[in-house]
């Protein structure tokens, strides 16, 4: 029924889910290295973490993301930090409020790696597709952050549903390179900047594949072949190179993003279903010089999970989407496992406004299916795949994504094991800050877009 | 992987080379839910024969002669009942060769019928099978006129006999996309269902045909049945305002069975949709404003309509949604009721909105999505709660017939359930 299914249906063919996807990364240190950027990295950060308690999370079972698991544990943060992680004997500190959580879960902040949340927000009509700069099949100078409409309603619900404090926001896949990410807080803002993650660096997203040959074909340009999309892709790096190399090189936003990949400050997100291709876009990255963090949607990632541990590249994966495009046929629900069983890196992504209200038990699902053939994953690990795998490939994993003294307090207390079905976050706080509370109406953002309509602050 | 005879077994029996015979047994031990919404049984029974249940429960005797299965540990349920699917009708969705979901650049709209082009032997059919899904409705989707066509009700049973009931209902569209479709309006929506309607009716009166049909003559024809209430009328809306108008399309043709798909705003009206007797397909966890036409759409809708006396089944598990997953989406009702301020379903009610309440708004109440004498012996062992993310099928029956589980991702996942290729390349491990 849902519009959403009539409209695919309806021939959009590839579009679908997703099918976009890409990469992206938030800004912050990057661009100092570029000589002819500015100084200081524009569109700075104006978030500032919001007032918070100092707060003890004690009795629950603790999943701090780095794969430890405590059971009747204690979560500890003030002044938006996380102040300890341990047992039952953990000293609380004077001033703390401590809230009973026995029987109930606490994991880090969920992070959700590709989302166009904001880009494509709800309600999805033209005037807000703003995901695709698809007037040319490499736009490297265009930045998601210029699309984010930050009242997109989308965010609340990966917050209140999905416990989602932090999320990279990606240019869609119709271009070869669809321009740079953004990392966000999912602190609701009235501007970009008040979302923008301090000191995430940005990402920048490519896409392989069906997608830019068919819109550009379409268009009756280069690329229309997979071969022409390599080519592109080769020349335009080849071209960025001798940019940089250029002292007396003028200031080009394309290359400016294109040099800070290079110079290993923007790190690359790849859309990329097939396993022969991403193999050709590992030998493309050794051959200009630059490294992929993570393969996104990824389906065929199992069949060369070697290759990817080897290059120390993630794999961002659905737990069972497969079958609406051609290149997304030998899709899996034994993926994740397999790529995990490999030794490589697996990351649970979304690419989906309603995915991303669930990465938890997407990841529940693909932890099922591999240990349905013998490969069993403990609980500790899998949470990892929504947590600090997911920081680790945006850069931001010294920051967040685990639960250990000293980094932002992005706490999600649960109301049962959040690799059940029947378990929501109950509370979400975000650099210690409170932002949600299912036990409380009001602590529930409300997007401008929702005042005044039907359903105005309900449950969603 | 040393697995071969069970996949080539499969695959015989997936061609149709091994004509199955149902089987008699009895699974003991296992927790039972007989999908009727009530809770579940600890440690029950369930006697398959002739392929038809003909006992369920927590005292029955299980004869001698009769092949037991051990249940324990287990989940034993009724096959899943998925509607509004496109099972059968595509290989790869985005493919538009291979997918029949929609007839784009017909002239025909409302004739257009999903049984003739319906290929039991798709892989999202193998897969849906595998996933506990053992019967289903298939929709023809609107493209170039408001009306999609007629849909079937289908079995997933591994043989070439998929179609239980062709032309099973007429799906037509009137939100959003429906005025789209029809002009640029929900006005023109409304007044092309209801010329439409009209021109069928002209069909079977003395005078025939006018000469300003705008309907073709098949499409006129697939509508008379929904007049006459012999055939139900499925019809996507959204917008509360707009179910009401919908509702209101009965004073005109009272005959009309209504369904309504969708009804994001549902709750909004609850007591008129209960008070219609209309039953709802919905979607179980919409909660964004996707249109204009879904402001208040909630995860709460459908037990809102179900506390306000709604027939409400999940639905709709066509293109990204898949139906094997219809069980997560129950599950996640049931989350809902942990919630304040949130309407959630029991989990026997959940359960139900994929099983037997589809089978009731399908014309198969009692007989299909149901553990209880007399049922079809359409039979799903679980490795555990069947709601659970966790869980799935160990064992699917259709009409008593065990099936084959086998599958593209099962052989997939067997050939590359390693790397080694030392010795041969992986296309030589099948």
């Amino acid at each position: 029924m849902q519009l959403r299914a009539i409209a695919t249906l309806a021939g959009a063919a590839a579009l679908a889910a997703c099918s976009a996807g890409g990469d992206a990364r938030p800004q912050s240190v990057a661009e100092a290295s570029a000589p002819t950027e500015p100084e200081q990295a524009p569109y700075p950060s104006t978030y500032k973490p919001y007032p918070g308690t100092p707060t003890a999370l004690v009795g629950a079972t603790v999943y701090d993301g780095a794969g430890g698991r405590i059971d009747n544990g204690t979560v500890l943060f003030a002044d938006g930090k996380l102040v300890g992680v341990g047992g039952p004997d953990l000293a609380i500190p004077a001033g703390y409020t401590t809230i009973d959580a026995h029987g109930k879960f606490v994991t880090p902040g969920v992070i959700d790696i590709h989302s166009h949340l904001g880009v494509y927000p709800t309600p999805s009509v033209d005037a807000q597709s703003d995901g695709n700069e698809a007037t040319d099949p490499t736009t490297p100078e265009v930045w998601a952050e210029h699309s984010v409409w930050p009242q997109d309603p989308g965010f609340t619900r990966a917050l209140a549903n999905g416990g989602v404090t932090s999320l990279e926001i990606l240019p869609g896949s119709a271009n070869l390179i669809g321009g740079r990410s953004v990392t966000l807080k999912n602190v609701p803002s009235r501007t970009v900047q008040g979302m923008k993650f301090p000191g995430a660096p940005y990402g920048m997203k490519m896409a392989c594949g069906e997608n830019p040959k068919r819109v550009y074909g379409g268009k009756g340009r280069m690329p229309s072949t997979r071969m022409g999309n390599f080519a592109v892709d080769r020349q335009t790096w080849l071209d960025a190179k001798a940019w940089k190399a250029d002292p007396k090189r003028k200031r080009n936003l394309a290359n400016e993003t294109l040099a800070g990949v290079l110079d290993g400050e923007i790190l690359v997100q790849n859309h990329c279903y097939r396993a022969d291709e991403m193999a050709q876009v590992l030998d493309m990255a050794d051959e200009m010089g630059y490294k992929v963090s993570a393969f996104h949607h990824a389906v065929e990632a199992y069949k060369i999970a070697d290759l990817l541990r080897e290059h120390d590249v993630c794999a961002a994966v659905w737990a069972d989407w497969y079958g609406f495009k051609m290149e997304a046929y030998d899709g899996i629900p034994e993926n994740a496992a397999l790529i995990h069983n490999a030794g490589a890196c697996v990351v649970i992504h979304s690419d989906d406004e309603n995915g991303i209200q669930r990465l938890n038990q997407e990841a529940a699902k693909a932890q099922a299916a591999g240990k349905r053939i013998g490969i069993d994953i403990p609980d500790e690990q899998v949470v990892g795949w929504f947590t600090l795998n997911a920081a680790k490939a945006m850069g931001i994993d010294k920051l967040t994504g685990s639960l250990a003294a000293g980094k932002m307090a992005d706490v999600v207390l649960w109301n049962g094991n959040p690799l059940s079905v029947y378990s929501r976050p109950e509370k979400v706080w975000v650099d210690g800050a409170l932002l949600f509370d299912a036990d409380n109406a009001k602590r529930r953002p409300v997007s401008d877009f929702e005042l005044g309509q039907p359903g105005e602050g309900d449950v969603k | 992987m040393k697995r071969l005879a069970l996949p080539f077994a499969a695959l015989l029996l997936a061609v149709g080379a091994t004509p199955a015979a149902s089987q008699d047994f009895a699974i003991t031990g296992a927790t039972v839910a007989t999908g009727d919404g009530s809770a579940p049984i600890e440690n029950a029974t369930v006697v398959v024969r002739g392929g038809k249940v003909v006992a369920v429960g927590s005292d029955i005797a299980v004869t001698m002669d009769m092949p037991t299965i051990d249940g324990r540990g287990k989940w034993v349920t009724p096959g899943i009942f998925a509607l509004m699917t496109d099972l059968g009708l595509w290989d790869v969705s985005g493919v538009r060769e291979s997918n029949d979901t929609s007839a784009r650049g017909s002239s025909f709209g409302a004739a257009l019928d999903v049984a003739p082009a319906l290929v039991p032997e798709s892989q999202n059919v193998a897969i849906s099978r595998a996933g506990g899904v053992t019967r289903a409705s298939v929709a023809s989707f609107p493209s170039s006129q408001i009306f999609g066509g007629q849909g079937a009700v289908v079995d997933l049973g591994a043989d070439a006999d998929m179609v239980m009931r062709p032309r099973a209902f007429q799906f037509v569209t009137l939100g959003e996309r429906g005025g789209a479709i029809a002009g640029g309006s929900r006005t023109a929506a409304f007044v092309t269902l209801k010329n439409a309607l009209q021109e069928a009716q002209d069909l079977a009166s003395k005078g025939g045909r006018h000469e300003d049909a705008l309907l073709t003559r098949p499409d006129a024809a697939a509508l008379l049945p929904v007049l006459r209430g012999e055939e139900p009328l499925y019809v996507h809306v959204e917008r509360a305002a707009h179910i009401r108008s919908v509702l209101d399309l009965r004073k005109d043709y009272p005959k009309l069975r209504l369904v309504l798909v969708g009804a994001s705003e549902g709750w909004l009206v609850a007591s008129d949709i209960a008070a219609a007797g209309v039953p709802v397909i919905a979607d179980s966890l919409d909660d964004l404003p996707v249109t204009f036409e879904q402001l208040a759409a909630t995860q709460s809708n459908v037990g809102r309509m179900k506390r306000a006396g709604v027939k409400v089944a999940l639905g709709g598990f066509a293109g990204m949604e898949q139906p094997r997953n219809a069980k997560q989406y129950a599950g996640n009702l049931v989350a809902l009721s942990k919630l304040p301020r949130a309407t959630g379903l029991s989990w026997g009610e959940a359960f139900a909105a994929i099983t037997s309440v589809p089978a009731e708004i399908a014309g198969y109440g009692g007989k299909l999505g149901v553990l209880k004498p007399g049922a079809v012996g359409d039979v799903v062992i679980w490795d555990g709660d069947p709601l659970e993310v966790s869980s799935a099928p160990e064992r699917v029956f259709i009409d008593g017939v065990e099936q084959p589980r086998d599958n593209h991702q099962t052989r997939l996942r067997d050939r590359y359930r390693d790397l080694d290729e030392s010795d041969l390349p992986k296309a030589y491990d099948w």
